[in-house]
């Protein structure tokens, strides 16, 4: 058993598909690990045992009749609690959805299932994904793996959490602007924020549509190539979904994985080096030593300007407020979710106003705040108009950028880790953990995060992402470098996430103090 | 309408000049939804006509229903409209409980079509209404307000929601302010609205029933003093469900500005409600202000870039319009101005044109079909052209009637069996026995009957008073069954009683 939730997920599909181990003992392993360890972890809001047996069994069923299985069938993932699951509670992470059973599936849940994985469970997250550390999930704060007392990142850190701790191989997080990537960097695993419109995002709960992207999370970057491969495509129920075919990602992996970036043109981003400071050192170290790793790949390393990327922090949070205050205004207690004081004394506004207030935690009450403030009439322009017209400009610098490099690179938070409760009470403290991350998501381009190092700055040895980025549709170019990086560390420092205590009953001796 | 409002109004616009500006909702006659693909049929049990995304369930996303689109591309170009080579859909936020999404997706700053016109007539006189947009939106859902005085929300015990006209396609037909029309105001607003209905029914895009909601105006009204250049305050009127509600509604929005004016008072900026009963307008619920709809880009759904030459082909396939259509048929049938008129406001011009392509003299036509046929299309409560009788039939009854066949009043008994049996009008003829009785001893026994039975009258009509002898006209024409000729029964009559037409 310990030795099926160690493994990759395109071994572990591998090994189903040679018939050396059955779907259904790998997904009773991971069951296993989750309630072994979730509580220390609480990395999942709902853990579907009977579905992820039913599932496994499916496709142990399917592989002795000789049908062909996908690359990935059979192996378990953690579904963030955004995306809707028909049947399974989906409540992103709010009480106001506290209860609610889809009627439907996700087009991604559809493609995950047709692709034979097998879903554990909804993973914890921020409430709507407004938020960079999981704290303002209405019901659980969800611990960092490499140390209980700190966060997993945020908004998807249920997903990154399981996937560091051993529950899942594989995850799906959403992105709207660093929500998959830095709490991959904070882990220590791989996680992609594809290109805007490559990913349906028919039945994600939307928070930020013209930002949101949903993506995978592994502890590899082939694994999460695969999953990104299931998850992509043209999707005729989103509007805003590409109608092209995208590259071949798992490709790029495996190509990557030659470690050999001779005639690559990496461009490091000047704006995101940390030189106006705000970056911890441990962080840029690991940067650092990250370039000379690409440099020794073959690379060709050249510094890039992208002035206007310090504005994306500001038009970022005017963007998304806004967005989410029109999104967020379907939950009024009238077809589902929370209803609350409708005991006959109450009018209806009343009711509707009484379910939000009780329903919505702060954070989202703020955004929601700020966004109706940004698109009242008379302000439209000054705020939400004018962080439209800061985007095209971001769109500009990475166009003008991606004119000198193949790739851009920068850390992909300015910080590890960090305590739980440290930056709860500072919005704008928790808001800068984005400022990597914000550009592509403003530009719909495509990132990963890959590890690239520890940094013990801040106490205890603890990961460092580096965020690779791309031009819209180059996905394969993050993987391709994400995976030669990748290679070279793995050849220098072994796998990062060895540095992961074991945690559940067999690591209680060494990190009882934490439980 | 009673004399005394009849003045006022006359009154009215001796003091004052109306300004108008008529919103019309259209419900696209499109298979599906707007935004999904959902049923549109009318009619449904309450909530089986929907799914994740009329219901705005989380997670659901819109795509744009490309017939929809199409449609009003074919309205905008009937309208003389510009069509937009990039549009852009916008979200209206606002709370209300027959909102899925608590916001309507519907379009703002960008509409699908732009600037254009309609010309209606009245009265003889060509009036040019301008158009200044049609955009294209989602239905709601709609509300029914149980317990309570009022039947609106304030007030009910509970209120059920349906939302199978949720994310109907609705497209929005915005006039511009019209000025200069006086007294006729009223009449060019009805106009309008009847000539876009006939518009919309020739394309092919709705079917238009006013009753069934799926063409609904919003009526803007506002009065300047007579000479003055500056406008009034206008009053926006809801709930404006037939035609000839349009008319009244502003009728009467005129007199109640008009008095509140004389009083020294000033007009409220509000939304009115009509009521069908009083045929007065009512007071919305007054907003404390204006409501602030946050419009903003719909992220969702990519912006719609009508091709060139796709929007060419539309144009080219666009049937011959009724304003065309009326022109060409005058010409080709000789009928006045007024003539006409009476045909589109009957809805018969389809029916009258076919009636003489099929042999019918156009004068014969037009008696039948404004006469015996609208009377029985009116007590049906059906269109006229709805009556399952074929222009053909009519056409071979008044072919009959002009040889002598039938008299008018048995004409009108063969209409009468064809609409009840289906069946052609030779065969009801045959079956039923409905030719002229032309024997004349027949009738001549049959006079003497009715004079022997009626001796008073008889005797007013020897006495000089011809118009009595109708009583005994019917009398025969009852014992004949209607066989006969009124004319030659009339004159057998007057022979029999020894009294000449001249004298």
């Amino acid at each position: 058993m310990a030795e099926l939730i160690e493994l990759s997920a395109a071994e572990t599909a591998a090994r189903i598909a040679a018939g050396e181990t059955s779907a259904v003992e790998v997904a009773q392993a991971h069951l296993d690990r989750i309630a072994d360890s979730d509580d220390q972890v609480k990395a999942f809001l709902h853990v579907d045992t009977e579905g992820a047996l039913a599932a496994a069994r499916a496709v142990d069923d399917r592989r002795r009749s000789g049908e062909p299985l996908g690359p990935l069938a059979g192996v378990p993932l953690a579904m963030k609690d955004v995306v809707v699951t028909k049947g399974q509670p989906t409540t992103s992470g709010s009480k106001i959805l506290q209860g609610w059973i889809p009627p439907y599936d996700a087009t991604i849940t559809r493609r995950v299932r047709e692709a034979g994985i097998v879903m554990l469970g909804k993973t914890n997250m921020d409430e709507f994904a407004m938020g960079s550390s999981t704290e303002n999930s209405a019901y659980q704060v969800t611990r960092n793996p490499w140390d209980l007392s700190r966060v997993p990142g945020g908004s998807s850190g249920g997903s990154s959490a399981a996937v560091a701790a051993r529950q899942a191989p594989l995850a799906i997080g959403t992105d709207t602007g660093g929500s998959i990537r830095q709490p991959a960097a904070v882990t220590g695993i791989v996680g992609h924020k594809p290109t805007y419109g490559a990913v349906s995002r028919y039945g994600l709960i939307a928070f930020s549509s013209s930002l949101d992207q949903a993506g995978p999370f592994g502890r590899t970057v082939e694994d999460t190539a695969l999953l990104h491969q299931v998850l992509a495509g043209h999707d005729p129920l989103d509007s805003t979904s590409i109608p092209t075919a995208g590259p071949d990602v798992v490709a790029a992996a495996r190509e990557g994985a030659r470690a050999d970036l001779t005639g690559v043109r990496i461009g490091i981003v000047t704006e995101l080096t940390g030189l106006g400071g705000g970056y911890q050192d441990g962080v840029l170290a690991s940067f650092k030593e990250a370039v000379l790793t690409l440099r020794a790949l073959g690379a060709e390393i050249v510094q890039v300007s992208c002035p206007h990327f310090d504005y994306a922090l500001a038009a970022y949070y005017l963007i998304a407020p806004s967005e989410c205050s029109s999104n967020l205004a379907r939950f009024d207690a009238v077809r589902y979710g929370l209803r609350a004081g409708d005991d006959g004394s109450r009018s209806l506004e009343e009711v509707m106003s009484l379910t939000r207030e009780q329903g919505f935690g702060p954070e989202v009450k703020r955004r929601i705040m700020i966004g109706t403030y940004a698109l009242s009439s008379g302000y439209y322009d000054a705020y939400y108009g004018q962080a439209q017209k800061v985007r095209t400009l971001i769109a500009g610098d990475f166009e003008a950028a991606f004119g000198q490099a193949d790739v851009l690179i920068s850390p992909t938070s300015p910080f590890v880790a960090f305590e739980v409760g440290e930056r709860v009470a500072d919005p704008m403290a928790m808001y800068v953990n984005d400022l990597c991350t914000l550009p592509a998501s403003l530009a719909g381009t495509p990132a990963i995060s890959v590890p690239c190092g520890l940094s013990d700055e801040a106490g205890p040895a603890l990961p460092v992402g580096l965020q690779i980025m791309a031009p819209t549709m180059a996905d394969d170019r993050c993987y391709r470098v994400g995976a030669a990086f990748e290679a070279a560390y793995l050849a220098a420092n072994g796998p990062i996430l060895a540095g992961v205590p074991r945690l559940g009953s067999v690591g209680a001796g060494t990190d009882g103090a934490t439980r | 309408m009673t004399t005394t409002t009849e003045a006022a109004y006359d009154d009215v616009l001796t003091r004052y000049q109306p300004v108008f500006g008529l919103e019309t909702h259209v419900e696209l006659g499109t298979a599906s939804k707007m935004f999904c693909s959902c049923s549109t049929e009318f009619g449904a049990e309450p909530n089986t006509h929907t799914c994740p995304v009329c219901l705005g369930l989380p997670g659901a996303l819109p795509v744009v229903n490309a017939a929809a689109i199409e449609y009003t591309i074919r309205i905008g170009l009937a309208l003389n409209c510009s069509i937009a080579s990039w549009c852009r859909f916008a979200r209206k936020n606002y709370f209300y409980p027959d909102m899925p999404k608590n916001y309507q997706i519907s379009q703002y700053d960008e509409p699908l079509c732009g600037e254009g016109y309609l010309d209606v007539e009245v009265h003889g006189q060509t009036v040019r209404v301008g158009i200044e947009r049609v955009h294209l939106e989602e239905d709601t859902g709609k509300n029914t307000h149980v317990g309570g005085a009022t039947g609106r929300i304030h007030g009910a015990d509970y209120s059920l929601v349906d939302f199978n006209r949720a994310g109907i396609p609705l497209v929005e037909i915005v006039t511009k302010p019209v000025e200069g029309t006086g007294a006729l105001a009223p009449e060019v607003a009805r106009a309008y609205v009847a000539e876009l209905r006939d518009i919309l029914r020739t394309l092919g895009v709705s079917d238009v029933k006013m009753e069934q909601g799926s063409l609904r105006c919003d009526v803007n009204t506002s009065l300047s003093p007579a000479g003055s250049s500056e406008w009034g305050t206008r009053t926006e009127t809801k709930n404006v469900n037939s035609l000839r509600s349009v008319e009244r509604a502003m009728r009467s929005e005129m007199v109640r500005q008009a008095a509140i004016l004389d009083a020294g008072g000033r007009i409220k900026q509000e939304t009115r409600h009509f009521q069908e009963t009083t045929g007065q307008t009512r007071s919305g619920r007054s907003k404390e202000e204006a409501t602030d709809y946050r419009y903003f880009p719909e992220p969702d759904l990519v912006p719609v870039a009508p091709d060139t030459d796709w929007v060419a082909g539309i144009r080219a396939a666009l049937p011959e319009l009724p304003a065309a259509r009326r022109s060409r048929l005058r010409s080709e049938l000789g009928l006045s101005a007024d003539e006409l008129q009476s045909l589109v406001n009957a809805g018969a011009v389809d029916a009258f044109a076919e009636t003489v392509a099929a042999g019918a003299p156009a004068a014969e036509a037009r008696n039948w079909w404004l006469g015996y046929l609208a009377q029985l299309a009116n007590a049906r409560e059906v269109e006229v052209s709805a009556l399952p009788i074929t222009p053909a039939q009519v056409a071979k009854v008044i072919e009959l009637v002009a040889a002598g066949t039938l008299s008018t009043a048995l004409g009108r008994q063969v209409v009468d069996a064809v609409l009840e049996s289906g069946a052609d009008v030779e065969q009801v003829i045959a079956d039923r026995g409905l030719a002229v009785v032309s024997d004349t001893s027949a009738l001549t026994e049959a006079a003497d009957a009715a004079i022997a039975a009626n001796p008073d009258v008889a005797e007013k009509v020897r006495g000089g008073k011809l118009p009595a002898v109708g009583v005994l006209v019917g009398s025969v024409m009852k014992a004949t069954r209607g066989q006969a000729d009124a004319a030659t029964v009339r004159a057998i009559l007057l022979d029999r009683l020894g009294v000449s037409e001249a004298g």
